[in-house]
């Protein structure tokens, strides 16, 4: 188990009152799985990939990464946010080694290894470009690179295709799926689009209106093998996809 | 951009480049017509040029300045505490928009003091600074300081505020400190706040700069407008009000001209 997550509860205070966004949740994640968190508009699921994240703290409930438990932001965990966030003042190249050099690990060996991923997912050329010069979808791949660029073993995904229009996202979340899958990482996934999450992960979390709640977890591994596109032309996909949608009508 | 033009591009092209001419052009027209007026009424004694001058008596009176040595005595004192104002402004109005922004804390306790002094009019403190500091450029530099000072922090401090949440998480999930997160992110994202905060203060300083030499100085170009005024030669008066008029604007496009070339540069500046 990779990421553990126990009891996990989460109550927003503020002067009006309390809210709850998150009850009793525990599940936990094997290395190399990519699981997705869907759930109605406001139930908590990014709040829970941000207290995954470490960048906030549960009501109560521990998370635990490598059987150790969480404080803080841990270099283990990578997060990939909405928007590329990509900074407009700095290139390519200075975008997808921000986070080395915020770590001071801008040395020869890590610079290469950026190289080689930059090469390896078609992106070597604009290393010198800035960030506008970029579509979309080239600027969500580089947002990852980013990522991967510290070495994390687990990304966290915050709904990273809901900036992009449908053709871009599926062919983005085609590329994202098959970079996670060829670099080895586990991978969390927060999104509201169904058919999203049956196309992409192993395991699918239904989290019920708010408070946040798990309903139910999903197996997908009869498609763990099949790429994004082709699940979605795969016999039971619409029954996968039903059977999620079911879940979520019960929540109201 | 080589293929030949449409006729219409063409003919947008053309209508365009008239409009910038013949605009031009009435600026021109209005500001000769002006100068012209103004030495014709002096001429011919419907106005009394003892009161308002003339423009051929202050071009007069600017070659006596010059070939006195005073007039870039006088100028060069006043552009240099303009320019000692709005750099000591900025510079200090960042540092405490720093302060407030690393400690929000202080922020909110400072906040309602400096609403406050924000509304104040910075020239009554005048006679203080020189009661303080002593009759001389240090009691004027802490005029323009006072004039900008606050102005700035409230402006830097609200561009720091201003920077996207998403790219602050984005920073601490990287792991990054709060310097890092001001060094990296907070600060370039806030370069074309910078920049219009420079373009302010030089406005301010040279109220700041004039109003302190009105009151203190034995040079500058407030001190030539006060002491014509006082000795009654409007000559003087309306001569350094031209110069004052050329010096502020050529200062002020001196700065728009540095931040376009920053801009340039930069690229993508937020």
């Amino acid at each position: 188990m990779i990421v553990e997550i126990e009891g996990v509860r989460k109550v927003y205070q503020s002067p009006d009152g309390e809210i709850g966004a998150l009850q009793d949740i525990s599940f936990s994640i094997e290395e190399g799985e990519f699981i997705s968190i869907v759930g109605p508009s406001g139930c908590g699921k990014s709040t829970l990939l941000s207290i995954i994240a470490g960048l906030e703290k549960p009501s109560a409930g521990v998370i635990r990464v490598d059987g150790e438990k969480s404080r803080g932001v841990n270099p283990k965990i990578g997060y990939m946010p909405q928007k590329d966030e990509l900074f407009p003042w700095r290139t390519i190249w200075q975008n997808v080694t921000l986070g080395l050099e915020v770590h001071r690990q801008m040395d020869q060996e890590h610079q290469a290894f950026v190289r080689r991923l930059l090469a390896r997912y078609g992106l070597a050329q604009f290393m010198d470009c800035v960030p506008s010069q970029l579509s979309g979808g080239m600027r969500q791949r580089c947002a990852l690179i980013r990522t991967l660029a510290t070495g994390p073993r687990i990304l966290l995904l915050d709904e990273p295709f809901s900036a992009l229009d449908y053709q871009t996202r599926l062919s983005v979340a085609g590329d994202i799926h098959r970079i996670i899958r060829q670099e080895g990482k586990t991978a969390i996934l927060v999104t509201h689009d169904i058919s999203e999450a049956v196309s992409m992960s192993d395991r699918v979390a239904v989290l019920s209106a708010r408070p946040g709640k798990l309903k139910c977890i999903q197996d997908l591994s009869e498609l763990h093998a099949l790429s994004p596109m082709r699940r979605r032309e795969h016999a039971h996909f619409h029954r996968y996809f039903n059977d999620i949608w079911k879940e979520l009508e019960l929540c109201g | 951009m080589a293929e030949s033009l449409s006729a219409e591009r063409a003919a947008y092209l053309k209508s365009r480049a008239r409009r910038k001419t013949w605009v031009l052009l009435m600026q021109i027209v209005l500001l000769a017509s002006v100068i012209l007026l103004w030495e014709l009424a002096a001429r011919r004694r419907w106005i009394d040029p003892f009161i308002t001058s003339s423009p051929s008596r202050i071009f007069r009176t600017l070659t006596n300045l010059h070939a006195s040595g005073d007039l870039f005595r006088h100028l060069g004192v006043s552009c240099v505490e303009t320019v000692a104002g709005f750099a000591l402004g900025t510079l200090a109005g960042t540092a405490i928009a720093v302060l407030l922004w690393w400690f929000p804390t202080l922020s909110r306790v400072l906040q309602p003091y400096l609403v406050v002094l924000n509304s104040l009019p910075k020239t009554a403190l005048g006679p203080i600074f020189i009661v303080w500091i002593g009759a001389g450029p240090a009691a004027i530099i802490a005029m323009t300081l006072a004039i900008s000072l606050i102005v700035t922090i409230l402006e830097v401090y609200n561009g720091f505020l201003a920077v996207d949440p998403g790219k602050i998480n984005l920073m601490k999930t990287l792991g990054a400190g709060r310097g890092q997160t001001l060094f990296k992110l907070v600060m370039p994202a806030n370069a074309a706040t910078f920049l219009s905060a420079v373009k302010v203060n030089v406005g301010l300083s040279w109220v700041g700069v004039i109003m302190g030499e009105f009151l203190v100085s034995r040079a500058g170009l407030g001190y030539l407008i006060v002491y014509g005024s006082q000795v009654f030669k409007m000559d003087l008066v309306m001569a350094t009000v031209v110069l004052l008029l050329i010096a502020a604007t050529a200062m002020y496009q001196g700065v728009a001209m540095l931040e376009k070339a920053i801009k340039k540069h930069v690229g993508g500046i937020a």
